[in-house]
């Protein structure tokens, strides 16, 4: 049994992840129970952990300290593969500049930067914020996650504000709106990424099929 | 490398069954949402939109199950609209896996519904559907109103001064409709669509009209959409998902292929 927990803490549509997940379940030969819960005890269990996230970065800092979510990924990262996802990911840097600036939870090192409200192309045109829609990802590193994931794929992404980092060696994947920008990273067993694997079809369900069977290395 | 402009099929659903265009379907499969959705997301389309005119209490429990279906089959951006009126709707249909709602009437009747919505649940879960309709005269600055109850009842709302105001409130796209077009196949209202995207800053889904490629490459090109919706071109079977990215790949037009 191959035991997922679906981090819960109140922010946004977690029936998306989850039910891409029991597909990709359903297509390999092994059984695979997914959970969607704030339950330390559970997540504690859980073989695998996706610490997801939605909408602005204060209000889930604001439930993410309120319920001890912070202690529960931590735990997580300690032992087992971690998956952060979109503004789980942004969670996991040092700071925000959203919502005038937010302290998030300083696991990995970089901040989160906004994508200006006058960005433009390399010819000039102007780019709507939020970047939204299928951009392609240049595979910087290789990494188990990226296995049968074409190079310069496009995923679904939906966000305002990225992450910037100094540790190059952290970037996995980048993608291009205006500037560069970090579109995975990862650190020993934890792999985050700012778009929606649960919802770019093939390329997106492979990725999750590969964080199913990761064991945490490298 | 560069953002995709997107091509979003969209299915008009009564008592959980495709109702647009489906006289012009092969009857034994071609009325159900969930096989579409499928066919379509197997062909490419990079979002389905799902759309309930069911007007019945019972028809709405349909629905959730339809989208419920939809969404454990289709793993692409979903987004529900049609009699949205409600913080609980909106929870309902989130729940049943639609990744975003589109709100039309309801946000004409109680724009700050618009608001608490985005609050809420986020504003990229939030799309504000507008029905335009042109009102000035051949010789005037052009003019846009918006239209609800499915372009019959006129609200004295400016289009342009309306997007503006329901991107402040939390919108987190427009899904814009043109009232003159719609169903006629004689391609979008381009001004209305280029005057609404340089109004806004958050995407804008163009629709109303599409008859043929040509008219999807306008939009973008001309009508500066981010992404294009159409219904019966696709259901038609006239021209397959495939098909319209080839055509608007080939106008020089960045697509997901």
């Amino acid at each position: 049994m191959n035991k997922i927990a679906v981090i819960d803490y109140g922010m946004g549509n977690l029936h998306s992840v989850a039910k891409a997940l029991e597909h990709v379940g359903r297509e390999l030969d092994e059984q695979v129970e997914v959970v969607v819960t704030a339950d330390a005890n559970v997540i504690a269990g859980a073989d695998r952990v996706i610490f997801p996230g939605v909408g602005a970065i204060r209000d889930c800092m604001a439930e993410i300290l309120r319920l001890d979510v912070g202690q529960i990924v931590k735990d997580a990262i300690q032992t087992k593969p971690v998956l952060a996802i979109c503004v789980g990911m942004q969670a996991l840097m040092n700071t925000s500049e959203e919502n005038g600036g937010v302290k998030c939870l300083g696991f990995l090192d970089g901040e989160v930067r906004y994508f200006g409200d006058d960005l433009r192309d390399g010819d000039g045109l102007r780019l709507k914020v939020p970047h939204m829609g299928w951009n392609q990802v240049s595979q910087t590193i290789d990494h188990p996650l990226w296995k049968d994931v074409p190079d310069n794929s496009r995923f679904y992404f939906v966000h305002s504000y990225y992450v910037r980092t100094q540790h190059q060696g952290m970037v996995t994947g980048v993608s291009r709106y205006g500037n560069d920008f970090v579109a995975t990273l990862a650190d020993n067993n934890i792999f985050a990424v700012q778009f929606h694997p649960e919802k770019s079809q093939t390329v997106g369900l492979t990725l999750l099929r590969n964080f199913l069977l990761w064991d945490g290395t490298v | 490398m560069a953002l995709a402009k997107r091509i979003i099929p969209c299915l008009d659903c009564e008592n959980g069954r495709v109702v647009k265009g489906v006289k012009f379907l092969d009857i034994r499969d071609a009325g159900d949402p969930v096989e579409v959705s499928k066919r379509y997301c197997d062909a490419g389309a990079d979002e389905i939109t799902f759309l309930d005119i069911t007007a019945s209490h019972e028809g709405r429990e349909t629905t959730v199950h339809t989208v419920e279906a939809i969404a454990s089959q289709v793993f692409i951006p979903l987004t529900v609209g049609g009699g949205i009126r409600t913080l609980e709707d909106i929870r309902t249909m989130l729940n049943a896996g639609a990744d975003k709602i589109g709100i039309n009437t309801a946000a004409v009747v109680n724009p700050e519904f618009v608001r608490e919505a985005a609050e809420r649940f986020g504003s990229q879960c939030i799309v504000v559907a507008v029905d335009a309709k042109r009102v000035s005269i051949d010789d005037e600055l052009p003019k846009w109103e918006i239209f609800t109850h499915g372009g019959r009842k006129p609200t004295g709302i400016d289009a342009i001064e309306w997007v503006k105001r329901m991107v402040s409130f939390g919108a987190g796209e427009i899904l814009l409709t043109s009232m003159d077009r719609d169903g006629t196949k004689s391609g979008f209202d381009l001004e209305l669509n280029r005057e609404v995207s340089r109004a806004v800053q958050v995407p804008l889904i163009a629709s109303g009209g599409v008859g043929n490629l040509q008219h999807l490459v306008d939009g973008v090109l001309e009508g500066e959409a981010d992404a294009v919706l159409a219904a019966s071109i696709f259901h038609f079977q006239e021209y397959s998902i495939q098909e319209a990215k080839q055509y608007m790949a080939a106008k020089g037009i960045e697509v997901r292929l």
